[in-house]
Parts: structure tokens; C-alpha cells; sequence
């Protein structure tokens, strides 16, 4: 076991626990963003560097700080190791640096992306990054590509996390995805534009945290944040067939796995649970989800319905309010 | 302080070929390995010696010897590093193309020493050339009984090989070049773990530069505590110098370390001083990557202190007023360069390499560039000589390999030091539209 202080805060943990672990183990804010680790991936981490944390006490044995911050996702504690995450101003001040880095590039096209309300680059930037950006030049394009029947890849949104790389490599068998191309024109892609035909392979959209692989089955139906999330089950020789199904009204109108309060997966589903049973008698539906997440995709969220009620009123009634104050100045 | 090791025979007839490489003491180093040492004594010598790595970062290589993981049953590697594409650094491949045996002998030992029995050569893509001269010196050494089993009857068993890259200078990145040699991406690897607990197919490795390797048989000849009085202080030993820019001769020197740098710059038996006429601007003293000087500072420490050619004394002063001897690569500039176009081109490189794993790296590198392209369009602001100089911080530390520091450096030092030739872009643009030279990286650049 090994002692790690983050944020003043002290937590036992078993060795080589990582730093980012040990953090969501204590849970609240001391957790640090992570756009491209994921617990269920192998190697995954490294890439995105928003985890990033200062390691002011190496460790017990060892106290010299580590001279630069270091990603959490893929650090592993030591004991009466010392973190600073949010206590330190420059640290935040870094982080804001590679939010914006993210974002340079990205189209900002949310009014017209799937993803919007359940990405995780939306509420990034904005619990951590600038309110305006500095970037005036031309951001970089891709032209949008089908990979197989069921997804869509628009590049132009991709934060090169690896994590669908990983799904390809440790999921589906015979790879035929991956990353070609370097630097800022590094582009995911099928080797030869095969299409990604596999069990698995829509767990690649799933795992993505920005809207760069989203589900053609699900394409422009319906806002996420309209629509209700609902555990459901079934028997399925592949998979576990535990799902959520988002539903409007009686439709189903796209199936997931169940995703935790960081965007992970509790189990991988296959490919028939998530595109080919969309009528409600495929599934034992087990109730409403609950959604921990501080995006708009939680507004649906059932148990603070009454809270989305209350604050709705208030919200109309300082409208009404300030509609009555303009009237009367006139 | 005119010491040649390394390239004492260069100029004998015939010296790439084993014949008279044998005959001018070649593969002396080798039979006393083989038949009067065990390996460990053999990583001891380097360990005295003090040699320090000559692939840029200057980290002692019997240390790194010695921390290779030696677990039961699993077999080593040694990788050369032949990837040398750093912008102004040109030592290498003089070395390999010349002197291709010294080279090779130098990885038969430091295999011995290693317990290594298959090694690897990764050559930069573009030295086609330098690979087949290789290959035939390799083909030589079999057909001698210098490599492949049992050699010189020793019971040492070594197999080499020379692997070369698809040109990308990210894999001169240790543990880029091992993804790239088992036939991957090249993308550099997140440490921990290092290459010396997991490198090549898992195993452990160590990867050295070229002359590091080639520099080893003459510590085994003349013993380790012999080489470290060659040298100052902690820069023990010879240093090949690939000097260029506005220089009277550019080309490769042997320099023994703590040469006065004034004396390199401007001797006859070195760079020859200043082309044209013309006078000192600046230097980039150890390839690209390291910070930029202006001419007094790299001639005189901010103490006023001489600056001799030395890991230490060329870091003297830390990045406010010293730099890095680096991998060696010294590029000189004359009055007429202007730094801005220079940094451009610089940084252009950078982006151009970046893998694009990480994003500061990827997206930054980019916008250093676009920013900078502005200042040679008459376009820019002063508040982007602060941005530029913010982007630059933000990338600098929050990589996953040093690349990234590779192309914030020559940012951070470029304004530090010449901060008023910007603010100059930027208040007169047109004075500078005719502008004049600037260190060109081969064809990367129509000018
Ligand atoms: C982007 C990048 C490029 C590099 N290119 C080279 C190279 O071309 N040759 C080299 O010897 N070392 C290069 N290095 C340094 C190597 O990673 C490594 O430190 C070196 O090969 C170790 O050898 P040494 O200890 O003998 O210097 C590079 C490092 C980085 C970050
Ligand atoms: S497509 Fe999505 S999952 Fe794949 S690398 Fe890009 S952002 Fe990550
Ligand atoms: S710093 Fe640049 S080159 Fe190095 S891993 Fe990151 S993106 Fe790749
Ligand atoms: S989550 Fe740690 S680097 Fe991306």
C-alpha cells in the first residue's frame, strides 16, 4: 500500500495505483479532466496531457518534487507521495494551455454534432479553458468518411486520443484502423479504406470523448439531452448485454453502453445489441439512468427533475420579471 | 588541445575498407575485449572514462550500461543510433560513411560488454548510401570471423544489422526509433518504462548515438582513467563538431572538449572565422534544438568568462544566457541573418516532424509557425511577440517526448535575446523585405 497526499487530501492506496486513479478514488474535484485515458484500455493515456498534476514530494524514500508536471493517468504513486492539482495556480494555468491546444484546431461546430451534450471537449473547455481563443488562423480540415455502414468519422473533430486505436487493436480481430499521417495532419483511418466490419467495433464510439465517431444509425434523430436514458438488458451470447437505451417517448432511438461520471464503459457491448435491437420488446427495460455528469445530458436526468422544474420556474419568473422592469422604464 | 582519436586515419587511402583499418590498429580494442576481459570490466573502462552520450542529452554511458536489466533467460539488445537528422548536425554520417569498421567495432564490444548477441544499426532513411557502405563493411567483418558465431574463438556470438528508417526525424526519439525498428509507427513511447527495462521486443536495451558506440574501443585500448584525462572536468574525450552556416570552412572537426570556442570559431584549424568578412551574430551551438546565442554571449559567459567547447561551460549560465553543446551541431551566423526567418524555418522543421501524439506538441508547434510566418508577412503585433512567447511555455515540460522542448527552445531564446529584431518586424516591416539569409534546412525550404 502507499500513502499519496492529493490537495492536502490523504488516501491509502494499493501500489501501482496511479496517480489519476488514486484521485477518483478520493472522487469530487481533486480528480484532474482525462480526455484519452480509460481505465477498460490497455495503454491508453499519455496523449491528450489535460491530466497533467505537479508532484511536489517524489515519495518518502525520495522527497525531490519532479521537475515537470507529469501526467496522472499514467504515473503510478509512490509512497507519501505529494500531489498538487487544482491548489496550483501554474498547474491550472498549464491545463488551460493544453485545453486550448485541443481547441485550436477544433471546428466548434457543435450546433450540428451529435455529440453535443455528452462531449466530454465541450465541458472541458468549460470548466477549464479560456473564454475566447487566441488562434486567427485557418483550422485544419478532413473531408468526413464513412468507416463501415453503422459510423461516421468526421476527422475535423478528432482529439487524437487513441482510444478507438486501442478498441481496434484490443477488441476486434484482424485491425484495420488506425492512425496514419503525423503531426497535426495525423488522421484516423481504415488501412485502405476497408470498412471496420467486426463484434465490437462500435464500442469505437462509445469510447470517443468528442463527437469524431458517432453512430449513423443515430445521426440527426434527436438532440441526446431530449432524449431519456433508460437501463435495459437482455440475453446475448456475444456480450453482456447489459445496455442504456435512449428513448423518446416508445422509440429507441439509439442504444450505448452503460457509461460511469468519467465516460467509461462498465462492459463492452457488441454490435447487434447496439444496432440491431431498437424495438423495446428486444429488451427487459430495468428503469430510468441516472446520468452523473455535469453536461447538458444530464438536464434529462430523472431524479433532479424536480430540481430542472423548480429552476426552470425561476428562470421564467426573473424573465417575466425584467420584462415588467423594461416596461415600466418605458 | 589538436587531440584526434576518432578521426586520426580519416585520411589514410582505403580506411573504410577492413584491410587497412586492421593495418592503422583497427580491431585491436576488440581482440583485447574478447580475450583478456569479461564484459563488466569491459563497462568499468567506460564507466572511468567518464564518456558522456554524444547524441545530444550528455548522459554518462557506462552508467546506462550498467542499468540495463539483466533478468534470467531474456536476451539484450544494443541499438545504434544512426538516425542523425538534426538541422545542423552532419557528424555521424561523416563518421559512418569514412570510418564504417570503427563504427562496427564499436558495437561488437559494447555488445560483449552488454551480454547483447543481436544489435541493431537504425540508419536515417535518407543515407542510402551510408547504408550500403555498411552493409559491405558488415559482409567484411563475417567473412573475417568479426562477427556472426564464436568470434576470434572467444565463444562470443554477435549478429549485426543495419535497419533503415522511412525518414522521420522523431525516430532519432530512443524509444520512437525502437517502435519504428519493429516495424511500427514511430511514435515515442510513454516512459516509464525505459528502454533499459523494456526496449527492443520488450527486452532490455540500450540505444547510443554513433560516436558514443565509436568512441568505445579507444577507452578499451587505452584504458578508461587514460581517456578522461583527455577533455576537462566532466567532458572527458574528443567531440566531433559538424560546424556550418557563414563560416570560411564548414565541415566535421575533432575538437578535444574545453577548447576555447573562440579558438574554434575562429582558428584556421577550424571554422576559419567569419565568411566575407562579416561579423559574428549569433550561434546555435549544438543543433537546432538547443537556445540560440548572440555572438558575445557564446564568445564570453555572462560572467565575462571565456566559453570554452564543454558540456558545462557551453550551459553556463542556464537558458538566460548559455545553451547545450548537444549533439554538436554548430551552425554560425553573420550580421546579415535575420532571426526571425530563421526561427521560421526552425520551427517549421518542428512542426513538420512532430508525431502528433501529444497535443501540445501537435498543435502547438503548428501555431509557433503560422505565428511566425505573420511576422515575415508585416502583419504581426507586438502582443504576438507575447503570445508566441506564452505557446512556447505551454508546450515546453508538458510533452511526452523532448521534441517538444526541441521546438520551444529555439523560440524561448530567439526572444529572449533578440527580442527588439521582432518588435523591428513589426514597426517597419518593409525595412526588412529584402531580407537577407538565413540558415536553410535542404530542400524543406523553397527560400
Ligand atoms: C526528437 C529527437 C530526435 C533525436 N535524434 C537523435 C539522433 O538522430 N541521433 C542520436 O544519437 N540521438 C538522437 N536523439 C537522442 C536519443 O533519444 C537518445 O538520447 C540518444 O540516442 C542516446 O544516445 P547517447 O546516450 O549515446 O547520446 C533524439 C532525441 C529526440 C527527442
Ligand atoms: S476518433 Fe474519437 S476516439 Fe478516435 S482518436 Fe479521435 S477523438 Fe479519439
Ligand atoms: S512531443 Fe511531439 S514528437 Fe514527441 S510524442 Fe509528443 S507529439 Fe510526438
Ligand atoms: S488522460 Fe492522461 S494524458 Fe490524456
Amino acid at each position: 500500500m502507499a500513502k499519496v497526499t492529493i490537495d492536502g487530501i490523504t488516501i491509502e492506496v494499493p501500489d501501482g495505483t496511479t496517480i489519476l486513479q488514486a484521485a477518483r478514488m478520493i472522487g469530487g474535484d481533486v480528480v484532474p479532466p482525462a480526455m484519452c485515458y480509460y481505465s477498460k484500455l490497455e495503454t491508453s493515456g499519455g496523449y491528450c496531457r489535460t491530466c497533467i498534476v505537479k508532484v511536489t514530494k517524489g515519495s518518502e524514500k525520495d522527497p525531490r518534487p519532479m521537475p515537470k508536471p507529469v501526467a496522472s493517468c499514467r504515473t503510478t504513486v509512490m509512497d507519501g507521495m505529494v500531489v498538487e492539482n487544482t491548489v496550483s495556480p501554474d498547474l491550472l494555468e498549464a491545463r488551460k494551455g493544453v485545453v486550448e491546444f485541443l481547441l485550436i484546431n477544433h471546428p466548434l461546430d457543435c450546433p450540428i454534432c451529435d455529440q453535443a451534450g455528452e462531449c466530454h471537449l465541450q465541458d472541458l473547455s468549460y470548466e477549464h479553458g479560456l473564454a475566447k481563443s487566441r488562434y486567427e488562423f485557418k483550422r485544419r480540415e478532413f473531408e468526413q468518411i464513412d468507416i463501415g455502414e453503422k459510423i461516421k468519422l468526421h476527422m475535423n473533430r478528432c482529439i487524437l486520443c487513441y482510444r478507438c486505436v486501442k478498441v481496434a487493436d484490443q477488441l476486434c480481430d484482424g485491425r484495420v484502423h488506425g492512425v496514419i499521417n503525423r503531426g497535426d495532419v495525423a488522421e484516423i483511418s481504415t488501412y485502405i479504406s476497408n470498412a471496420v466490419e467486426n463484434d465490437f467495433s462500435g464500442n469505437m464510439i462509445d469510447v470517443c470523448p468528442v463527437g469524431a465517431l458517432t453512430d449513423r444509425t443515430f445521426r440527426f434523430k434527436s438532440r441526446v439531452w431530449f432524449t431519456k436514458p433508460m437501463d435495459a438488458h437482455r440475453d446475448c451470447k456475444k456480450c453482456s448485454g447489459k445496455v442504456a437505451l435512449w428513448m423518446s417517448g416508445n422509440e429507441v432511438l439509439r442504444v450505448t453502453g452503460r457509461k460511469d461520471r468519467y465516460g467509461e464503459l462498465e462492459s463492452f457491448i457488441c454490435n447487434d445489441c447496439r444496432y440491431e435491437k431498437k424495438n423495446t420488446t428486444d429488451w427487459n427495460i430495468e428503469g430510468p439512468r441516472n446520468i452523473e455528469r455535469h453536461s447538458v445530458i444530464s438536464q434529462n436526468h430523472y431524479m433532479s427533475l424536480r430540481q430542472l422544474k423548480i429552476d426552470v420556474s425561476k428562470q421564467k419568473e426573473l424573465a417575466e420579471k425584467a420584462h415588467r422592469d423594461k416596461q415600466n422604464t418605458q | 588541445m589538436s587531440r584526434k582519436i576518432l578521426l586520426k586515419h580519416i585520411d589514410v587511402p582505403g580506411i573504410r575498407g577492413l584491410k587497412a583499418y586492421r593495418e592503422n590498429g583497427g580491431y585491436q580494442a576488440l581482440e583485447k575485449a574478447l580475450k583478456s576481459m569479461k564484459p563488466d570490466e569491459v563497462t568499468e573502462e567506460v564507466k572511468k572514462s567518464g564518456l558522456r552520450g554524444r547524441g545530444g542529452a550528455g548522459f554518462p554511458a557506462g552508467m546506462k550500461w550498467s542499468f540495463i536489466a539483466k533478468p534470467e533467460g531474456v536476451p539484450r539488445y544494443l541499438v545504434c543510433n544512426a538516425d542523425e537528422s538534426e538541422p545542423g548536425t552532419f557528424k555521424d554520417r561523416y563518421l559512418m560513411s569514412h570510418l564504417p569498421h570503427a563504427l562496427i567495432e564499436g558495437m561488437i564490444v559494447s555488445s560483449f560488454a552488454l551480454g547483447a548477441n543481436t544489435s541493431y544499426i537504425y540508419i536515417r532513411g535518407e543515407m542510402l548510401y551510408v547504408y550500403h557502405i555498411l552493409e559491405e563493411a558488415i559482409a567484411e567483418a563475417y567473412e573475417a570471423g568479426l562477427l556472426g558465431k564464436n568470434i576470434l574463438g572467444s565463444g562470443f556470438s554477435l549478429d549485426l544489422y543495419v535497419h533503415p528508417g522511412g525518414g522521420a526525424y522523431i525516430c532519432g526519439e530512443e524509444t520512437a526509433l525502437i517502435e519504428s525498428l519493429e516495424g511500427k509507427r514511430g511514435n515515442p513511447r510513454i516512459k516509464p518504462p525505459f528502454p533499459a527495462v523494456k526496449g527492443v521486443w520488450g527486452c532490455p536495451t540500450v540505444v547510443n548515438n554513433v560516436e558514443t558506440i565509436a568512441s568505445v574501443p579507444h577507452i578499451v585500448n587505452m584504458g578508461g582513467d587514460e581517456y578522461a584525462k583527455i577533455g576537462i572536468g566532466k567532458s572527458t574525450g574528443t567531440k566531433l563538431i559538424s560546424a556550418c552556416g557563414h563560416i570560411n570552412k564548414p565541415g566535421v572537426y575533432e575538437i578535444e572538449l574545453g577548447l576555447p570556442a573562440e579558438e574554434f570559431l575562429y582558428s584556421d584549424n577550424y571554422c576559419g572565422g567569419i565568411r566575407n568578412g562579416k561579423k559574428l551574430k549569433a550561434v546555435v551551438a549544438g543543433g537546432s534544438s538547443v537556445p540560440i546565442l548572440p555572438g558575445e554571449l557564446f564568445l564570453k559567459t555572462a560572467n565575462g568568462e571565456p566559453r570554452l567547447m564543454s558540456y558545462e561551460s557551453l550551459a553556463d549560465g542556464g537558458f538566460a544566457s548559455g545553451t547545450m553543446l548537444g549533439s554538436g551541431g554548430f551552425i554560425v551566423m553573420d550580421e546579415d541573418t535575420s532571426i526571425v526567418k530563421n526561427l521560421w524555418n526552425f520551427t517549421r522543421f518542428y512542426h513538420h516532424e512532430s508525431c502528433g501524439q501529444c497535443s501540445p506538441c501537435r498543435e502547438g508547434t503548428g501555431w509557433m509557425e503560422k505565428l511566425l510566418h505573420k511576422f515575415l508577412d508585416g502583419h504581426a503585433t507586438i502582443e504576438d511577440i507575447d503570445l508566441l512567447w506564452d505557446i512556447q511555455s505551454k508546450i515546453e515540460g508538458k510533452t511526452i517526448c523532448p521534441l517538444g522542448d526541441a521546438a520551444a527552445w529555439p523560440v524561448a531564446s530567439a526572444i529572449r535575446h533578440f527580442r527588439s529584431e521582432f518588435e523591428e518586424y513589426v514597426k517597419n516591416p518593409h525595412s526588412i523585405k529584402d531580407v537577407k539569409h538565413y540558415f536553410r534546412i535542404n530542400n524543406l525550404v523553397e527560400q
